[in-house]
């Protein structure tokens, strides 16, 4: 191994670079001195967020453990992108609750720590390192959603989480387990051309996928997502729609499109089903939401639903909806927490009905929560439609009309409770509105280059040019 | 820029400057500027296409321009128009000014309010250009979804719950054409060519029947939910009873051909065996539309919703005429969306008017509104005559193609249908006469004779409907010729 090499994982040892930088950086600085450490993390995460856009190698490392592709490369920067903009949108918050306890440090570190785990769990070319990158991912995660350490919330929704991730990570580490004892290997290459499929296997595949399908919060391993969304933190939540949920997805699809792929058509029933229920079921639940973060944990429920009806195809086509997909829904989720979040913040509600007139005092804000939702509703000319539109494609191309019909009825049930902020904000009047709510010029920076993001990225065919150019990981 | 996207791009211009706009008088000005050059254009694209066709040229499209844009998907930016598409480009563009001088005392929100006509609006254009499925899709989406927001925001009585139903069946509709076409995008695929989404190389490819079979009714439903098909039109009385006065006129008088105009070029071209196939039950449903929208329309005594259930007749005869499926029904069909499109765009205005004044709009609360507001009276009166078919306005020339080429038909399956098709028109005259008589003539209301008369901007946007119906009442055949030759084109697969 030379320095070559080694530069195949610039990502993950910049990042482990940040946090190092970040706990030096906490032991220097004296208490009064704390705030430097916001802007310090920010520059230096979005220095690690321009990096990661320069061309990367193919290439393995640690005798494939260790794998980059360009695909995987991309979506490492599409994360990046899409963690920078939670932080923007996090200095006021971290100002106010983080700072007073000194924990400002710890916040970041946490969180790049777990975005070093999903970067190495997407890299991984075995299931050693695949796990390892789970759990890294996974405990700061927990620890950051019981941050808000005197809301009782934040607390229960740590330990659910806590208790429910173990389990789930149990079951899938049972899983490998059991793949393990029949093909002998731990690596993606040797299963792949090891396996025969008998029923220890199917069985062990099964739990991966309940493990994965976890983190994914597909129906029914979803429980846990609405209670936790309430309680953690709002940028933590956003966080666990977005990027964890990115990542994951990422991960099932190259694990059923490449390592499984000998068992591929047999997945289609067990998908196929959970798509209709994930949909359905995300979807009626939304409908009843008054809490805004429970709502769009619903909602995010019912967006991995769809994502589900294109990892039917297994091809090229599957893969470049599925990433578009991902950078669209990214961009919509983060813009549409982010106005919760400051409307949490500054006006300490999270319920849907005090939204009413916000258009009235807010009329910025209403416009990026109402391109948000349109986005997540799949309506032109917002990219949203662009993607909902590919996912379709991908299992239209594969004959299956049957689920694609059920997947646009789900849409305009979505429709239906995606209205519902807008109503409350635009269509209703209210004696008492939200007052005007002042932001500061991270948020501002980040709302502004999301809702660009969203006009842009659909009408302009360039980048699901380039992520098509790159799909190719068969 | 090519003449057809400048359609688009003027609108999408206007948004802009509107967005900088303050005041009303700014926001008004600014978009009635906007639509005046539309206007100045739309005019422009009929000399140009009469010069084209003077010149000879027998493309079925004309001002063609093809870019990709997905390319994996083989998914193209492909516009173009035909006689059909430049007239309702025009009036599209007449409807809109009419609108925007209908809102010319809009108070609340006014810049938003200009915002989402425009950007309805810009969607209207974009489907009308449309020669690629994909385009006509998302342009079709970005003309439904404004209407939630002008109804919910500007709208009057259950505007919550109109809205919503309104943009629910709508949206769901365009869900199951959605379907539509990945189905007739995928069975292109034949013989190892690459799948399409342009109409003429579509056409050139025969689409399997089996698959025509299925994806056809999904196609005419998504299409047909907006042209006011039966059982598929509820959202349609609701919605505009709610809906501001310029929203009912633009949305009467042109969202609702996008459903017409849809099934005639892309659904029943495209699947022309099919359309035989579905003629018997589509004819059964478009039939009772209008049997059904004008015996309604009798029970209401709500201005709005008279006209509203009037359109669901007068728009279910679109629709009987494409399933006619001979020249002279197509003709009248595509005669009477435009015919259509400015008579009902002339009531909502009048009822807006009228309501703006009383604060009413039940016929019974209101007598003798000639003598009080003479001018919106005698308009009102034109609108109704010309709604019932009154010879010298453009209901009669529409509707008498229409029933003409039903008769052409020689099973009397299809002449008992037109039979009963026809007899709508006597209740029309029904309902018309009756709400005349009730509301304009006999003795005048006593806390109404100090109204108002016609403001001047009322009167301009009167005007600018009262002459196109009767412009084509008394030249029909300038307006045919155009409409001629782009039904002789789109026909030709299912007529052997």
């Amino acid at each position: 191994m030379n320095i070559d090499t080694l530069m195949l994982m610039r990502d993950e040892i910049f990042l482990t670079a940040i946090i190092l930088l970040m706990l030096i950086g906490e032991i220097l600085l004296p208490i009064a001195k704390k705030k430097w450490l916001i802007h310090i993390g920010l520059l230096l995460f979005l220095i690690y967020t321009i990096q990661s856009f320069f061309p990367q190698k193919t290439g393995e490392l640690f005798g494939g453990s260790y794998q980059t592709y360009p695909l995987v490369h991309f979506f490492k920067a599409i994360l990046a992108v899409g963690v920078l903009a939670i932080l923007l949108q996090s200095v006021e918050w971290i100002e106010e609750e983080l700072l007073p306890y000194d924990f400002t440090a710890e916040f970041f570190i946490l969180l790049f720590s777990s975005l070093l785990g999903l970067n190495f769990m997407m890299s991984a070319g075995d299931f050693l390192m695949f796990y390892l990158g789970l759990e890294l991912s996974t405990m700061p995660i927990i620890a950051l959603a019981a941050f808000e350490f005197f809301n009782r919330k934040s607390i229960e929704a740590g330990v659910k989480f806590i208790m429910l991730a173990s389990v789930s990570s149990a079951i899938l580490l049972f899983g490998v387990s059991l793949i393990y004892a029949t093909t002998g290997s731990i690596y993606f290459d040797v299963i792949k051309t090891n396996m025969a499929l008998p029923l220890m296997e199917i069985i062990g595949l099964v739990m991966i996928f309940a493990g994965i399908g976890f983190k994914i919060s597909l129906v029914p391993f979803h429980f846990w997502t609405a209670d936790v969304y309430e309680g953690a933190p709002t940028v933590i939540s956003n966080y666990l729609s977005v990027i964890s949920k990115g990542a994951a997805v990422f991960v099932l699809m190259t694990l059923l499109f490449v390592t499984f792929s000998t068992f591929g058509a047999h997945w289609d029933y067990i998908l196929y089903g959970i798509a209709i229920l994930t949909m359905f079921i995300g979807n009626l639940f939304a409908i009843r939401q008054k809490n805004m973060k429970r709502f769009l944990a619903f909602s995010s429920i019912a967006q991995a639903g769809f994502i589900l009806l294109a990892l039917l195809s297994h091809d090229k086509m599957g893969v470049q909806a599925i990433v578009f997909f991902l950078l669209i829904y990214i961009f919509s989720n983060v813009a549409a927490f982010g106005v919760v979040h400051i409307i949490s913040l500054k006006a300490h509600t999270e319920n849907m009905d005090d939204y009413n007139g916000l258009y009235s005092t807010n009329p910025r804000l209403s416009w990026v929560l109402m391109l948000a939702l349109f986005s997540l509703a799949g309506i032109p000319p917002i990219a949203g439609f662009f993607a909902k539109f590919f996912l379709y494609a991908a299992a239209a191309s594969k004959g299956y009309y049957i689920l694609v019909f059920i997947a646009v009825i789900n849409v305009t049930i979505s429709l239906y409770y995606y209205l519902l902020p807008v109503r409350a904000a635009f269509l209703r009047r209210s004696e008492n509105p939200i007052p005007k709510i002042h932001t500061d010029i991270y948020s501002k920076i980040s709302f502004v280059a999301i809702v660009i993001g969203l006009l842009v990225l659909g009408l302009y065919s360039g980048v699901f040019e380039y992520i098509s150019q790159i799909s190719n990981i068969f | 820029m090519d003449i057809l996207s400048l359609f688009v791009v003027v609108p999408v211009l206007t948004v802009i400057a509107l967005v900088f706009t303050k005041k009303l008088e700014q926001a008004r000005l600014v978009a009635l500027i906007g639509m005046l050059i539309e206007l100045a254009m739309s005019v422009n694209l009929i000399n140009k296409y009469m010069n084209a066709r003077k010149a000879g040229d027998k493309a079925i499209m004309l001002f063609q321009r093809d870019i990709p844009w997905f390319e994996q998907f083989n998914a193209h930016y492909h516009i173009g128009v035909d006689g059909v598409s430049v007239l309702m480009i025009l009036l599209t563009t007449l409807i809109v000014i009419a609108g925007i001088f209908v809102s010319w005392k809009i108070n609340y929100l006014p810049k938003e309010f200009f915002i989402f006509l425009i950007v309805l609006a810009s969607g209207v254009y974009g489907f009308f250009i449309s020669l690629d499925l994909f385009t006509m899709f998302v342009f079709y989406e970005i003309a439904v979804i404004p209407m939630y927001l002008l109804i919910g925001i500007w709208g009057s009585g259950p505007r919550e719950y109109a809205a919503m139903k309104l943009t629910l069946m709508l949206m769901g509709a365009s869900a199951l054409l959605l379907v539509a076409l990945l189905g007739i995008y995928f069975y292109s695929a034949t013989n190892g060519m690459e799948p399409t989404f342009d109409l003429l190389e579509l056409a050139n490819r025969k689409m399997d029947f089996a698959a025509q079979k299925i994806f056809y009714p999904l196609a005419f439903i998504g299409f047909g939910a907006i042209g006011a098909l039966f059982p598929f039109h509820t959202w349609s009385p609701d919605g505009h009873a709610s809906a501001p006065t310029a929203v009912s006129m633009l949305h009467a008088g042109v969202l609702m051909k996008l459903g017409g105009y849809g099934i005639f070029r892309f659904v029943m071209y495209l699947m022309p065996e099919a359309a035989l196939f579905w003629q018997d039950f589509f004819l059964i449903l478009a039939v009772t539309g209008v049997t059904y929208g004008a015996l309604a329309a009798i029970q209401q005594t709500d201005l709005k919703y008279i006209n509203a259930y009037s359109s669901v007749s007068h728009l279910g005869l679109v629709l009987f005429a494409l399933l006619m499926i001979n020249k002279t029904a197509w003709n009248g069909a595509m005669l009477q969306s435009l015919s259509h499109g400015f008579i009902t765009a002339l009531f909502f205005a009048l009822i807006g008017m009228i309501y703006g004044r009383t604060h009413v709009r039940d016929i019974t609360k209101m007598t003798g509104m000639m003598r009080i507001v003479p001018m919106l009276g005698v308009a009102y009166v034109i609108a109704a005559l010309a709604n019932l078919g009154l010879p010298g306005f453009s209901g009669f020339v529409a509707e008498m193609n229409i029933f003409v080429g039903g008769f052409l038909n020689t099973d009397l399956y299809k002449q008992a249908l037109t039979v009963l098709a026809v007899s709508s028109i006597v209740v029309t005259a029904v309902y018309m006469l009756r709400l005349v008589g009730r509301m304009l003539f006999g003795p005048t209301t006593k806390i109404y004779t100090n109204l108002p008369h016609a403001f001047w901007y009322e009167k301009v946007a009167i005007g600018i409907l009262v002459v196109f119906i009767t412009l084509i009442g008394t030249l029909p055949f300038w307006w045919l010729q155009f409409i001629q030759d782009s039904v002789n084109n789109f026909i030709k697969p299912l007529v052997h």
